[in-house]
């Protein structure tokens, strides 16, 4: 074999390898995006409405939210700000990618950026941890996905009419795919006990405290517990 | 609304969305991170996960209280064990979806 050969299977070999990865994604990915489709037309948005959003903000929960807050006549600025506040948390799983990522160009990280959400962070940061991972097969990753997910969104919006509301737990979709992301993190002691933190912290915060601050806020505040609870661990058993 | 609306809208929506996720990789992906902040952000994923479900799972959202029984934490429960031995994303997203369909008819 010569080395033309050995770099094409190697090319292909990295493709299948990022084509497995997402793979679950978007087998995730296409109940999720018919369900926002679906609930989306019932709200009274027009098919390439769903498709423009699907393209242009690329965020399952926002989008949710959206459509929710669209159905209940809220203003423009005011969804633009919930938006913001619901997906200031990418900005921590991209602080969180940074470390995988150094050396890139610029203009790679501009592109990659464009699709860093909670499922693409989840499944590239267990393969970055894994090793054996590198930038190209995680943009891979980011893109596919976000393919599926217009496609998806694009189905259930084109069917949503003949869709009667409520039908096949469609509103479970979200909650379903977060449980198992979920899941995939729950690598150790200290991540179960994080997880539990933030979901009581969670909790009193949304309970305490008006508007959408809760995300943010208590999984920093978990977080930052589960990382001094960790150092303590490790100093009582060297 | 017209299609200058959405794409308004839209358009707002995605610039919120892309900057968060945008900064911090072009600044920080060129410096050598502290141990600390690492492992402080490795811990960062489950946390987000944990707030984002808890509430919605905990809580009634109409009213902003307490609420234990609701339908979505029934499903989740044997959602969650089936995600923990299956560790099938697809599947646990349909099989979550079936069994909140079922809760509903029963509660």
């Amino acid at each position: 074999m010569n080395s033309n050969q050995v770099l094409k299977r190697n090319r292909s070999g990295k493709v299948g390898q990022a084509v497995s990865a997402a793979w679950p994604i978007c087998l995730g990915y296409f109940p999720v995006g018919l369900a926002l489709g679906v609930l989306a037309r019932q709200a009274g948005l027009p098919w390439w409405a769903v498709g423009m959003m699907s393209l242009l903000v690329f965020a399952g929960s926002a989008q949710f939210i959206c459509v929710a807050m669209l159905a209940a006549g809220a203003s423009l600025p005011g969804i633009i700000l919930t938006t913001f506040v619901v997906n200031l948390r990418h900005g921590l799983m991209s602080s969180a990618l940074a470390v995988h990522l150094s050396g890139a160009s610029r203009r790679f990280l501009a592109v990659y950026a464009y699709g860093i959400t909670d499922e693409s962070f989840a499944v590239n940061m267990a393969r970055f941890r894994g090793g054996n991972w590198d930038r190209w097969r995680a943009l891979l990753v980011n893109h596919l996905t976000n393919a599926v997910w217009i496609a998806a969104t694009l189905v259930g919006a084109l069917v949503g009419q003949f869709v009667p509301q409520g039908a096949f737990g469609i509103d479970y979709a979200l909650t379903g795919m977060f449980i198992c992301l979920l899941v995939f993190q729950l690598q150790g002691r200290i991540h179960i006990l994080t997880g539990l933190l933030a979901a009581v912290i969670s909790v009193g915060w949304y309970l305490l405290i008006p508007g959408d601050s809760y995300i943010v806020g208590a999984s920093m505040t978990a977080a930052t517990l589960g990382y001094f609870l960790n150092i303590r661990r490790r100093r009582r058993s060297p | 609304m017209t299609f200058a609306d959405y794409l308004l809208l839209f358009g707002g929506m995605g610039l919120v969305t892309y900057g968060p996720r945008a900064l911090p990789l072009l600044y920080l992906a060129r410096k050598q991170l502290p141990q600390w902040l690492i492992d402080w952000l490795a811990l960062i994923p489950v946390a987000i996960l944990s707030a984002l479900l808890a509430p919605s799972l905990l809580t009634d959202a109409a009213e902003r209280s307490f609420a234990l029984g609701k339908p979505e934490l029934l499903a989740a429960i044997p959602t969650l064990i089936f995600a923990l031995k299956t560790r099938s994303l697809a599947g646990t997203v349909l099989v979550g979806m079936l069994l909140f369909r079922l809760t509903g008819m029963f509660i």
